[in-house]
């Protein structure tokens, strides 16, 4: 292959579009001509620097719902919400959770707030770190919320569509836990709603999906430093996730269960 | 009834993508917002057209209609040379104001709306969208080298515009 061949395969190998023949021959005429590995890594730079720089544009606050309010005069909405999926997603996490402990060898010891190690309690603790993960995922820069709002009203409706079930959005900021906003996330491969909470200078995410399982436990535990207390309501599973301590988490979970 | 919620279903996770490629098409938040929404809404009147997979294609070939013909009722000086790749439309910034301009975001954000409009449009659904050559080419209805040129043309122009921050590209390139 000479350079100007190689010119020409530049572009579709950085985007992965060349076919596996020419990819071939493309890397083999890498090693030998370093002026075309520069060519590649400056390519490369100027990539990861567009991609990196947060161009891609964020919805202006209150877009989705100007829209929807315009599309529900068109064509209103089924007035009955689609039956939400039957996942019965702490039961078989149970079994998933032992194949889970067994395979990653790196987990680390999972604080249990039982003293056996049932399957459903030790399923709990795996769900939950999976949460705490996202957590602490969304606590990065400009994941926190997709909808950015202290008005239960804007971010309630904000879900609708996105999930096949309504979640609870209760204000709870008389009682020093500000609603900030909401999010989706994705919690065992599935879309699962997240409020988030101020809680002084802390965020508490708070997930919830539906769960039809016959488990109506209440879980709690420490993964990470963080606090995490998962209950059932109304054929929700809920799960909050915060570092401040579990007596918050225990009062903010008393809120929803008023 | 039913169209409704399959639109929710396919198109409102698309609702980002609308709005971002519309913003980069032309070159405004504000602008963008009122036409994203236009769009959107033409999207549904559609809806019952649409039998492909790609929902996200479909869309943005829609945001980029409805983009068009906003532009030549409120910008027919911009639509006339929409697709002259060797015109800038953007006055462009001085050293000074470059110099000012400090953040890596600003000086991205100058350099991509300094690209030709064509250029610009494709960067965007490669870099920003993550879509294939093959939705690319459908989405702006160009044949699939003429995606691969182009892009490789508005890389090399990015690379120059952020190696050179100081100097007038217009001037080199008129």
């Amino acid at each position: 292959m000479t350079c100007e061949e190689s010119r020409s395969f530049l572009h579709a190998y950085l985007d992965g579009e060349l076919d596996a023949p020419h990819a071939a021959e493309f890397g083999r005429h890498l090693q030998s001509c370093s002026n075309c590995g520069r060519a590649l890594q400056a390519l490369e730079s100027v990539r990861s620097s567009v991609q990196n720089a947060g161009l891609r544009e964020a919805l202006p606050p209150g877009f989705e719902n100007k829209v929807r309010i315009q599309l529900d005069k068109i064509s209103p909405r089924a007035s009955s919400p689609r039956s939400p999926m039957n996942f019965p997603a702490w039961s078989w996490l149970a079994a998933a959770a032992v194949l889970l402990l067994v395979v990653a060898g790196s987990w680390r010891f999972v604080q249990r707030n039982r003293s056996g190690a049932e399957p459903a309690a030790s399923a709990a603790d795996s769900a939950a770190a999976e949460l705490v993960d996202a957590h602490i995922r969304a606590l990065q820069p400009g994941h926190l919320t997709d909808v950015t709002s202290t008005d239960q009203h804007t971010v309630k409706p904000w879900f609708d569509g996105k999930i096949a079930f309504a979640p609870p959005v209760p204000d709870f900021a008389a009682q020093d836990f500000p609603l900030v906003g909401g999010r989706l996330d994705v919690f065992q491969g599935r879309t699962v709603a997240a409020l988030v909470y101020g809680r002084r200078k802390h965020f508490v995410s708070v997930f919830i999906w539906p769960d039809t399982t016959e488990d109506m436990e209440r879980y709690s535990g420490t993964w990470n430093g963080y606090q995490w207390i998962s209950w059932k309501q109304s054929g929700l599973r809920f799960c909050a996730v915060a570092d401040t301590n579990r007596d918050d988490l225990a009062t903010l979970k008393d809120l929803f269960s008023r | 009834m039913e169209d409704r919620e399959q639109f929710d279903r396919l198109v409102l996770l698309q609702f980002r993508a609308a709005f971002n490629s519309a913003r980069w098409l032309l070159r405004s938040r504000e602008d963008a917002e009122d036409v994203t929404q236009d769009a959107l809404l033409r999207a549904f009147r559609f809806f019952s057209g649409f039998h492909g997979s790609d929902a996200r294609a479909w869309l943005l070939q829609i945001v980029r209609n409805t983009c068009f013909t906003w532009m030549e009722k409120n910008r027919p000086m911009d639509s006339a040379v929409e697709f002259d790749e060797s015109l800038h439309l953007s006055p462009l910034p001085g050293p000074e104001a470059q110099a000012v301009a400090g953040s890596e975001r600003e000086r991205l954000t100058k350099a991509l709306e300094q690209l030709a409009p064509r250029s610009r449009e494709v960067l965007v659904l490669r870099e920003l969208e993550g879509c294939s050559y093959k939705e690319i080419a459908s989405i702006t209805d160009m044949p699939i080298g003429t995606v691969m040129s182009t892009l490789a043309r508005a890389r090399e122009r990015l690379q120059q515009l952020l190696s050179q921050p100081g100097t007038k590209e217009a001037v080199h390139d008129l």
